[in-house]
This record gives structure tokens, C-alpha cells and sequence, in this order.
């Protein structure tokens, strides 16, 4: 159950990864790296439970860390930039 | 028959099933905001439910606690992320298409 869980993990981070190459707006892009950040976290998991070891959930916590904080950056980061799609209507 | 290992393969399953799921929903739902929608609900449940489904793995030690703090700290952080994300394509003026009706009556 663990292996197919796996796959199916990696079958996810494909199909996020396919969303980020073809994402039309930058939040696309940004919305499938983080579902991909996600998935990750849960695949490091996944791979400490096969390995038997808890060491891989410290990087696995760590990992879901630094992928919050780099939403959370890019977010700011573009929140103050234009979008070329964007009509102009703010205020 | 070991009833923790079942049950937990059985939310490993589920979870597996959800992020497959998901997977789909961001590439075929039509613009922005349902593609958010399928990504950021269904990535909130499956990794519960994945994360759940690994605790029998580790069975009652220091993994088990750790587990439960990684699902903690995604419980908070990814429905966090999802709305940063809506407010910041609302602020900066992506809107959702509109549907025919409401485009031949109000071209804009």
C-alpha cells in the first residue's frame, strides 16, 4: 500500500508539474508549485515510513516550512506588481 | 488480522485516490479560481488523510508525533496559502471570465 501510494503521489506531482509548465497567469504557476511543495512533504513522509526511519519527518516538517514561507514571499512580491492580463481597475 | 495496519492502508488509499484526483481537477477545471478550488481543498484532506494513514507505520512513537505536527502545521499553512493566492489575483485585477449572457449585454 505504501509503494502505491507512492506512485500515485508522483502521478500527482506530474500532473501539478504539467500545471505549472502550462499555467496562463502567474498564480497558476504559483498555485501548482505549491500543490507540488505539498505533495513533497508527503512523499518525504512516505519515504521515512518505508526507510522506518523519523529522521525523514524532521526534513519532511522542514520542507512544508520553507514552502509556506515561499508562497508567502512570492505572493507579496507579486501582489504589488501589475499583470499584463489584468484590466486596469485598481484602485 | 492487524486492524491499525488496514485501516491505515485504507486512508493511504483514499488519500493516494484524492491527490490523483486533484491532480486532474487543476488541469481540466476552465480558469483560475476553480483550479485554486481543486487545489487548494483537495490538497488539504488528501495530505490529513495520507498523513493519517502513515501513522500506523511508525506505530505509538516520536514518528507518530511527528506526523501529527506536519499535518498541524499543513492544516494551517495550506488553506492560508490558498486565500493568500485568491486575495492576491483579486487585488491585482485577474477576474473570472463571464459567461456568455453577461458578456453580449455588457461588453467590457
Amino acid at each position: 500500500m505504501l509503494l502505491a501510494a507512492g506512485v500515485a503521489i508522483l502521478v500527482a506531482m506530474g500532473l501539478a508539474l504539467l500545471r505549472t509548465l502550462l499555467g496562463p497567469t502567474v498564480w497558476d504557476r504559483i498555485m501548482a508549485v505549491n500543490s507540488f511543495g505539498t505533495k513533497t512533504v508527503l512523499l518525504i513522509a512516505l519515504l521515512g515510513a518505508l526507510a522506518g526511519r523519523t529522521d525523514y519527518l524532521d526534513i519532511a516538517l522542514l520542507y512544508a516550512l520553507i514552502n509556506f514561507i515561499g508562497t508567502v514571499a512570492l505572493m507579496k512580491y507579486i501582489e504589488t506588481a501589475p499583470h499584463e492580463d489584468a484590466p486596469e481597475e485598481r484602485a | 488480522m492487524d486492524w491499525a495496519a488496514v485501516t491505515g492502508g485504507v486512508l493511504l488509499g483514499v488519500g493516494a485516490l484524492l491527490l490523483v484526483a486533484g491532480g486532474i481537477g487543476i488541469n481540466r477545471f476552465p480558469h483560475f479560481y476553480s483550479r485554486l478550488h481543486a487545489s487548494g481543498v483537495v490538497d488539504t484532506l488528501a495530505a490529513a488523510l495520507v498523513l493519517a494513514g502513515l501513522a500506523p507505520a511508525f506505530g505509538v512513537t516520536l514518528g507518530t508525533l511527528k506526523l501529527a505536527l506536519i499535518f498541524v502545521f499543513l492544516l494551517f499553512t495550506s488553506p492560508t496559502a490558498c486565500h493568500a493566492l485568491a486575495r492576491s489575483a483579486h487585488l491585482s485585477g485577474l477576474r473570472e471570465p463571464r459567461t456568455p449572457q453577461e458578456s453580449s449585454s455588457s461588453p467590457s
